[in-house]
């Protein structure tokens, strides 16, 4: 029987990536994501995994290794943080477009400048389009879980895509909390073999990443839309068999109080459960409100969406990322042009916080959605609020 | 390749655009998008190759009197050839 054992949620994600088997790692440590790939490493060096670590000179290299090692059809993983995974942005297209499925952990940690080591989301926004998908995790065991779940969907033979789990730095990754490690043979018959169906092989040579003259482009990139589109059906069929034997179970949008909510909040990541808190304090004050969570970012869950939000008057989102000189922030973009052409829609309420670190406090998000139902009503003379900001 | 490459659906795509067919590249025609064409007086060749050696494309190849020609499949028509022989065997002509 698993049992429950307080590890750092880091440390616990190189024991994930070990009961997953991982082949190949490839990885350049960076704050917050560096008790990850510590422990990575030492596993290796201890003979307690047996895989390839190789310790390369740069994030885009590592994940150039994790093509490679991925290509010959090794299972490959990878973790970096913000300015890390900005350096890998270029070679990021490169894995989704040739259908490789490296997992990597992004520790999301606000971009430079100014220097900031701590959390916020603009790493996870600016990777919106690079054809990945993308998981957000709330806790501990939620990245574990989301780890494991990441391999069976990146492998799966419909979908063969690039997989990023996103936690919060600091907020998730530094806390030690308890963890429910799921037995290696558990695992095992989770996670089957991975299997690519065209690896790198001298016996039957194929070549990839090829040359695409304008006449074959625009059908490649179609594919490649079609492929992250569909890799939905069986990602929630992923979580759904993980629920089964692990009784955890993981939504694309999951609700929380929400199913007759005149008011709804939408949160991502660790500030999901502050959000939770302060959703059961205004409910026992008596405010009609719910929270919805929004686990995967892509594909855009936009009927689970439309669906969680067709009864609430007003829909209040935040961002933990500025798209700079665009509407609102990235998420709330989104969902508005998901409901633009629904009949029946929310009133929806952008605002802007958390960014580099700072707090939003159970009592924040009662303030957040109290203004939100204010600007509702009364409009509000920008596109969105930045929360907290000091005038 | 069971399809021209023009005709080619997304849904005939290999994953990630894999190409299984070891050397097609030799079906990619890069001769569509010359605008000159060399041109031979052979009756001056004295056949040293330089024009094989040069050509970038590597599509100079020894025709069955022994002199060495263009293939114009791929011939993309930069007059190095033209440039490099010794013995002005070579002029380049606009195409039409
Ligand atoms: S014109 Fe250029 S490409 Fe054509 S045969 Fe001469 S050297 Fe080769
Ligand atoms: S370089 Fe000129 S002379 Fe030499 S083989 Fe070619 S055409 Fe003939």
């Amino acid at each position: 029987m698993a049992t429950r054992v307080g590890m750092e949620v880091s440390v616990a994600i190189g024991e994930m990536v070990r009961l997953a088997n991982a082949d190949v790692i490839a990885a350049y440590p960076i704050t917050p994501q560096t008790h990850i790939v510590e422990h990575l490493a030492k596993l290796v060096a201890n003979g307690e995994l047996d895989a390839e670590y190789i310790p390369v000179e740069s994030e885009h290299s590592a994940m150039s290794a994790c093509l490679g090692a991925s290509a010959a059809g090794a299972r490959a993983f990878t973790a970096t943080a913000g300015q890390g995974l900005e350096l890998m942005h270029e070679v990021l297209y490169i894995a989704s477009s040739m259908q490789l499925p490296v997992v990597m952990t992004v520790v999301n940690r606000a971009l430079s400048a100014p220097l900031s080591v701590w959390g916020d989301h603009s790493d996870a926004m600016s990777c919106r389009d690079t054809g990945w998908i993308q998981i957000f995790t709330e806790n501990g065991q939620d990245v574990i879980d989301n780890i494991l779940c990441a391999f069976r969907i990146a492998e799966d033979q419909s979908v063969l895509l690039p997989v990023m789990v996103h936690l919060d730095g600091f907020h998730i990754s530094h806390v030690i909390e308890p963890i429910l490690l799921p037995e290696s043979s558990d695992v095992d018959s989770f996670l089957p073999v991975n299997k690519y169906p065209l690896p790198l092989d001298p016996a039957k040579p194929v070549a990839m990443g090829d040359f695409g003259p304008p006449f074959i482009y625009t059908e490649m990139k179609w594919a490649q839309e079609v492929n992250l589109k569909q890799s939905r059906e069986t990602i929630v069929k992923v979580w759904q068999e993980f629920g089964n034997k692990f009784e955890r179970y993981y939504h694309p949008v999951e609700c929380y109080r929400s199913e007759d909510a005149e008011v709804l909040l939408l949160t991502l990541g660790s500030f999901s459960e502050t959000a939770m808190t302060a959703i059961d304090k205004m409910r026992d004050e008596g405010s009609n409100v719910g929270l919805l969570k929004l686990r995967l970012w892509r594909p855009f869950p936009f009927d689970e969406i439309r669906q969680a939000v067709a009864k609430a008057g007003v829909l209040i989102v935040l961002d933990r990322a500025l798209s700079f000189g665009g509407l609102n922030g990235p998420v709330c973009s989104e969902i508005k042009a998901a409901l633009y052409n629904e009949a029946k829609r929310p009133k929806i309420v952008s605002f802007v916080g958390g960014l580099g670190g700072r707090d939003i406090t159970v009592d924040d998000f009662q303030e957040i959605v109290n203004r939100g139902i204010e600007i509702a009503q009364k409009g509000s003379e920008h596109e969105f609020e930045i929360f907290g900001v000091r005038e | 390749m069971a399809k021209p490459e023009n005709e080619l659906t997304w849904k005939d795509l290999e994953i990630g655009g894999i190409v299984t067919e070891p050397g097609n590249a030799s079906q990619y025609r890069t001769g569509d998008w010359r605008s000159q064409k060399p041109i031979y007086d052979f009756s001056r060749c004295i056949k040293c190759a330089l024009c094989q050696i040069f050509c970038p494309e590597g599509c100079v190849q020894q025709n069955a009197d022994g002199y060495f020609e263009a293939d114009l499949y791929y011939c993309k028509g930069c007059g190095i050839c033209a440039r490099e022989c010794p013995t002005m065997v070579i002029t380049m002509k606009e195409e039409e």
